[in-house]
């Protein structure tokens, strides 16, 4: 069975750093953090984390109250996050609703703070009594996806896949596989969430969070440190508009990249601690899908979190299949981890990447650990003639995600 | 408290919840075409004239055959009367 090429011909970013892409790779570029302290989180008894990397000057007045009554904050970031995606990539109505395009767009869980708020009332006599209507519409998983898709009239299929820190880029993969198979020409595809203080405990429980720089945020996280400790919670969306090449050329679409290679593997080793074997099998599947050698890729954007764990056995398992020399960054350094729209903001860095030739160093890394010393990791930006990235997601649940994203010139 | 008073705090409230302009709110204006609300509103309208007023509406079938604001200001006006009696 023949695959159709898959390319990307829009982006979009909410991120800790504000409304659009350009503004994100720009703060990228400049290696500004997003990291803050924040005060409600040390007024919570038993929590170690105190900063995040929260987004900032959303104002949603501005989209109408029927659309924004089914919405928490991450959906009001996705619905942002598209509409720049389909406006760079000039959708119009009719290809936007005639059934051709589809979304794939997930969160790690439904709105929290709305749950939050059904509770309160809930537990105090156990009584559903003054609960309105729009609650569910914002605690249900697919949320993101179906607000979107409602909003923008998507009549294409809507997949809302819930994969933690790699649903992002498994969101992308799906929409990868749904236009490579044939069942859609386009695929606007991302992750979305939203900060809430049981996001930043969750990873405080399991030890896996950053506690020691609370009162320095923008020194945290610091992936391959070796004073690193932890994960920074951020929210925040990204979405990627997906298009059959044929589809991106017919209506003369400008190209930014095109997607060769996906994979997902499960790490069944443990729920919470990554082993390097799967990891690396999931990066080998990817390149594979693609028709690569691990000498054909460039630059490794990483998952690197900041964990102790994490970092490591990411590390190993680069060094294992690519050798000592390729450069490999994160950019949880500048954001943080955006959980659900991590992958898919890490992406569309990926693509800006590309683009300009430059790879963006990871940030807070004074001195690289000896457990991840094995790899090359720039300090500072690197410019060089980019033409392969594989982009790396790994979740808690064991879920592995791999891409490969290629430049993309009109003789190929 | 006065139907004029009920009628007042009733829009206010109305407004306030569907972010509605208060001279948009006159006797004749259909929730529907009017006031662009649809069935999911009335469920919370339903919420917020209990909260505004403390009585009970819940699942009442007669708040099915409302249509426009008037209906709405005689219902609430009633369900007031009676809970005051």
């Amino acid at each position: 069975m023949s695959l159709r090429r898959v390319v990307i011909t829009g982006i979009g970013a909410v991120s800790p750093f504000g409304q659009g892409a350009e503004r994100f790779f720009k703060a990228l570029e400049d290696g500004e953090s997003a990291i803050r302290y924040i005060a409600e989180l040390e007024e919570i008894q038993g929590l170690g984390p105190h900063v995040a990397g929260l987004v900032q000057g959303i104002d949603i007045k501005n989209i109408p109250r029927k659309i924004r009554r089914t919405m928490s904050p991450m959906s009001v970031y996705a619905l942002l996050a598209s509409q720049e995606a389909l406006a760079q990539a000039r959708v119009d109505h009719r290809l936007l609703t005639g059934g051709r395009l589809g979304i794939a767009l997930g969160s790690t869980v439904g709105s929290v703070d709305t749950m939050e708020e059904f509770f309160k009332d809930f537990l105090q006599d156990r009584s559903i009594d003054g609960i309105k209507s729009m609650l569910f519409f914002k605690i249900m998983g697919h949320s993101c996806a179906a607000n979107v898709a409602q909003t923008l009239g998507i009549a294409g299929r809507t997949l809302a896949p819930s994969a933690a820190c790699a649903t992002g880029c498994q969101a992308v993969g799906m929409g990868y596989e749904a236009i490579a198979l044939g069942k859609q020409d386009l695929m606007l595809c991302g992750g979305a969430d939203e900060f809430h203080p049981l996001t930043a405990a969750t990873f405080d429980i399991i030890q896996a969070a950053s506690t020691q720089y609370n009162d320095r945020p923008q020194c945290t996280p610091r992936p391959f440190d070796r004073d690193r400790d932890g994960i920074v919670c951020a929210e925040g969306a990204g979405l990627i508009l997906l298009e059959s090449l044929d589809s991106a050329r017919a209506r003369g679409a400008e190209i930014l990249a095109e997607i060769t290679g996906f994979a997902s593997t499960s790490d069944a080793s443990s729920i919470a601690s990554p082993d390097p074997t799967p990891v690396r099998l999931c990066m080998d599947l990817a390149l594979a899908e693609a028709g690569l050698n691990a000498a054909d890729v460039d630059y490794v954007n990483a998952h690197a979190t900041g964990t102790r764990q994490g970092d490591e056995a990411e590390s190993r398992a680069i060094g294992d299949l690519f050798g000592t020399s390729i450069p490999v960054s994160s950019l949880k350094g500048h954001i943080g981890h955006a959980m659900a729209a991590s992958g898919a903001l890490e992406l569309i860095a990926c693509v800006k990447m590309l683009r300009s030739g430059k790879i963006i160093p990871t940030r807070n890394l004074d001195n690289p650990a000896i457990e991840c010393s094995g790899l090359t990791l720039p300090r500072k930006i690197q410019t060089l003639n980019l033409q392969t990235i594989i982009k790396n997601n790994f979740a808690l649940g064991g879920v592995n995600c791999a891409i490969v994203l290629r430049s993309f010139s009109n003789d190929q | 408290m006065t139907n004029d008073e009920i009628i007042e705090r009733t829009n206010a409230a109305i407004a306030e919840e569907f972010e509605l302009n208060m001279n948009d709110l006159v006797p004749s204006a259909s929730f529907k075409d009017d006031l662009g609300l649809d069935s999911l509103d009335a469920v919370d309208m339903v919420i917020v004239l209990e909260q505004e007023f403390g009585i009970k509406i819940g699942k009442d079938p007669k708040i099915l055959k409302i249509r426009q604001l008037s209906d709405l200001h005689s219902y609430v006006i009633d369900k007031k009367n009676a809970f005051l009696n």
